[in-house]
């Protein structure tokens, strides 16, 4: 049997035989110890109508008592409401996450059902994502919430899946690792469960629903997992009552017809489900959720953030380049927006800047004109002064006259008298 | 920073389970998938020519990773300058299959200037790290080839003094990058209180240089002298099966005796096997990727992304991730920009309202001044009206005076006529 690192060994890789035991070989019991060291981390989905028995499946799975107190019929939406519990069987250690989906199905108007669903995984996607991120990271002692499993809950009508059943699966099973379960099997004879199972996964198949497949490539486990994988949706039947059977008390549903025992293989297929849930593929349902559901969501969302792997001419650009390009990017960005911010306040200066030149002419042309008017008016008077200066002028002059001639007029009498006076003296 | 390495913490208290549930076979299933997979192990050794690297490379895995002929060991292989080279085998023992690389660097300490001589190995370390944070950061990420050294054993010469310059050079700029295990080569050449000496002085100068060297985490059975236990020495054992008392073993032969390579009073050569591969295997490649590439990322992604800020900012950056530093580089710019536009808004109505206070000062000033020149003007006028009036006055005051004086002067003229003419009479009378 070839291991990986077999098979993926270059060309220049010697296969060299060992002179004595080494002691590598317990290599795998290191790991092991590890991450019995460390605890495991389990995470399930429950998706089902409310009443369908979920909350039971899940104390029958874990033979444990979770607390849940059964939902109403009134909610007006799906809300998913999940609770850890710390398990322990022997050394091993495990922390168990519930997600229920409370109100599903319950609605009038069913259109939006799937949606808080798809945004709880895809939530617990971007959480691994954004810590896988950080510069300065705690991964490995991250405690992750990523669905691993999600068991949908399927009405035992004996027909057919509902639409909405159809719609919810097909929304779901690239983000997760769907298991379809038969619910409340009990109420489902052996011929209708066996034509039920039929037209279930010809409905799947038709529709394209990938629901998961219990791997078959190890040898170990590879022929049981391809059976169970025939035997799928599994129909079970969960119990929280227990029933004296013989000398044994086992869980199990009391009906005036009889009892039906959950852990009897003919009765139901819950043995099969634990089997295959938790005894033999946990650890792979785990990997796929890292290495499928997370990758696919991972990728999407980087290449929605503008990541790309390799450049348009085909070289493949590093981290570092990546980063600079998007910095670069994100810079320019930024000092556009400055740019412009500063660009349209030049212009509304600009603006303003001539309106008020614009008032500051007005305003100095209209005192421009009053001081014409102004120096107009003052021309005027002072024509008006020169005018009568003038005449003043000319009155002094002939004041003057007057004055020479009252004058002369005087001395004329004078002389007159003089001589008249002389003349009488003869 | 050394990046604590935590487990997760766990409720004491458990839920008690009623009955088998079966998870208990987890274990199981993690280690049928890790056989599936297969283990992979990069190991470095590094010192200078001659001190039994390959020897002892090929007695911990009993097996001819080098011979003399097709792949010779690094001691055979030295050139000019320090080069790093790379072989890959495949193991398998048990069902568990191993694909381990050896790294060594040829050349190492051997030239006469030594300067530098650990920036081929250094680099070599940085660049699988660098390799592997690009594959691990593409967007399809398939396969992530794994190249990084995951322990590094360093040669020490048993010279039984303590570490040489160049060793401590090394160690130093190694220390953060690798998981160093320090040996003491060829320690057939020490005696147990010479090597218990050289071992102490090492562990000090260790400790005075501040250097951290892989340090195995405690195992159960090993309470004693863990410290010491931290420089391990070891013989050359390229040794053929001997015989001792009747047993085979590995041994060199002596003329004074035989070393057992595998006796633990001779050397630690049985320690080091079990640490390094039976128990400690997978927890240095742990240590190597928790610690010394979280090292690196941080260190690298810092780096990368805030080149151009100040080393404050970048180290309170480094909690987050570049993407969502990038949401809020962009939100604290937005916040700078409604500042700036504000104050800008601010700026710009004060100097609106300045021109508009000056251009109304203007104004009035001019108004006041025309008012002014109005008001004189006015005066002026007045004035002149006033004068005019007088002078009207005076003109006819003066017309009056002016009539009368033609009047006297129109009557003397009269008077003087007739006194002429009386005179001409009496003239004229006398004769």
């Amino acid at each position: 049997m070839a291991a990986e690192v077999e098979r993926n060994a270059g060309p220049n890789t010697r296969h060299l035989k060992l002179q004595g035991h080494v002691g590598f070989d317990s290599l795998p019991d290191q790991l092991v110890n590890k991450s019995v060291a460390q605890g495991f981390c389990f995470n399930i989905l429950c998706v089902g109508e409310t009443g369908l028995g979920k909350s039971t499946m899940m104390d029958t799975l874990f033979n444990t008592e979770f607390e849940s107190d059964a939902a109403p019929h009134t909610l007006p939406g799906v809300k998913l409401s999940g609770k850890t519990y710390d398990l322990q069987e022997s050394n091993v250690r495990l922390k168990l996450t519930v997600v229920d989906t409370v109100g599903f199905g319950d609605q009038i108007n069913k259109a939006d059902s799937y949606k808080s669903i798809v945004e709880y995984i895809d939530q617990q996607f971007e959480n691994y994502l954004q810590e896988e991120l950080k510069i300065k990271r705690a991964i490995h002692c991250y405690h992750d919430a990523r669905i691993h499993a999600c068991l949908y809950f399927i009405a035992p009508t004996g027909h057919s899946l509902k639409s909405l059943d159809l719609v919810t699966m097909k929304k779901l099973d690239s983000k997760v690792n769907i298991i379809p379960v038969i619910a409340k099997a009990d109420t489902v004879s052996k011929g209708e469960l066996h034509k039920f199972k039929i037209k279930i996964m010809s409905e799947l198949v038709s529709n394209g629903v990938q629901i998961y497949q219990f791997p078959t490539d190890d040898e170990t486990v590879a022929e049981l997992n391809s059976t169970m994988n025939g035997h799928l949706p599994f129909a079970v039947v969960g119990s929280n009552e227990e029933v004296k059977i013989g000398n044994k008390t086992v869980r199990a549903r009391q009906y005036p017809w009889g009892v039906v025992q959950v852990e009897n293989e003919s009765h139901c297929d819950f043995v099969k489900l634990r089997e295959m849930l938790i005894r033999t593929n946990m650890e792979d349902l785990i990997e796929q959720t890292h290495a499928r559901h997370y990758e696919l969501y991972r990728r999407c969302r980087l290449e929605e953030m503008g990541f790309v792997d390799s450049h348009p001419d085909g070289k493949a650009s590093s981290l570092q380049e990546t980063y600079e390009a998007k910095r670069n990017a994100h810079m320019q960005q930024l000092q556009q927006k400055e740019d412009e911010m500063r660009q349209s306040f030049v212009v509304r200066v600009k603006e303003k800047e001539a309106e008020l030149k614009q008032a500051e002419k007005e305003l100095h042309e209209k005192f421009d004109s009053l001081k014409k008017q102004h120096a107009e008016e003052k021309r005027k008077l002072e024509h008006q002064q020169n005018k009568l200066k003038e005449e003043q002028d000319n009155f002094v002059k002939r004041k003057m006259i007057y004055e020479q001639e009252v004058l002369m007029a005087q001395q004329a009498a004078q002389s007159q008298t003089i001589k008249g006076k002389k003349k009488f003296h003869w | 920073d050394f990046i604590l390495w935590t487990y997760r913490k766990w409720n004491t208290k458990a839920k008690e389970l009623e009955g088998y549930v079966g998870f208990a076979n987890l274990p199981n299933q993690v280690y049928r998938r890790s056989v599936k997979r297969g283990f992979e192990f990069t190991l470095m050794v590094v010192g200078e020519s001659g001190l039994g690297k390959s020897t002892l490379i090929n007695s911990l895995f009993l097996t001819d990773i080098y011979n003399d002929k097709e792949y010779p060991g690094p001691s055979l292989r030295i050139k000019k300058t320090v080069s790093v080279d790379t072989s890959k085998v495949l193991i398998k023992e048990g069902g568990v299959q191993l694909q381990l690389t050896i790294v060594d660097t040829p050349g190492f300490g051997d030239a006469v200037d030594n300067s530098n001589c650990w920036v081929p190995v250094t680099d070599y370390i940085d660049n699988t790290f660098e390799d592997y944070l690009n594959a691990e950061s593409r967007v399809n990420r398939r396969t992530m080839p794994d190249n990084r050294v995951h322990c590094c054993l360093y040669f020490i010469a048993p010279t039984g003094h303590g570490l040489k310059p160049l060793d401590i050079e090394f160690m130093k700029k190694l220390h953060e990058k690798v998981n160093i295990i320090p040996l003491i080569s060829k320690a057939d050449t020490l005696t147990p209180e010479e090597c218990k000496q050289f071992k102490k002085q090492i562990m000090k100068d260790i400790e005075e240089n501040k250097i951290k060297i892989y340090e195995f985490p405690d195992t159960p059975d090993d309470e004693d002298d863990n410290k010491e236990n931290n420089a391990k020495n070891t013989p050359v054992p390229q040794a053929p099966i001997l015989e001792v008392n009747g047993k085979k073993v590995r041994g060199r032969q002596y003329p004074w005796g035989i070393v057992e390579v595998e006796n633990l009073e001779h050397s630690d050569f049985v320690t080091l096997r079990n640490l390094l591969l039976r128990t400690h295997m997978q927890d240095l490649k742990d240590v190597t990727n928790n610690v010394h590439y979280e090292n690196f990322r941080c260190r690298k992604l810092t780096q990368v992304t805030s080149g151009d800020q100040k080393p404050s900012r970048a180290a309170k950056a480094s909690s987050k991730n570049p993407m969502s530093q990038f949401e809020e580089e962009k939100r604290e710019h937005q916040t700078k920009m409604k500042k700036m536009e504000a104050e800008m808004e601010q700026v710009f109505e004060m100097k609106v309202k300045e021109k508009r206070k000056k251009l109304k000062d203007s104004e009035v000033d001019l108004q006041t001044r025309y008012e002014q020149m109005k008001i004189s003007l006015n005066r002026q006028q007045k004035e002149l009206e006033e004068k005019t009036r007088q002078f009207e006055k005076e003109k006819e005051a003066f017309r009056q005076k002016e009539d009368e004086l033609k009047r006297r002067q129109l009557d003397n003229a009269k008077t003087l006529d007739m006194n002429k003419k009386g005179k001409e009479k009496k003239k004229t009378s006398l004769f």
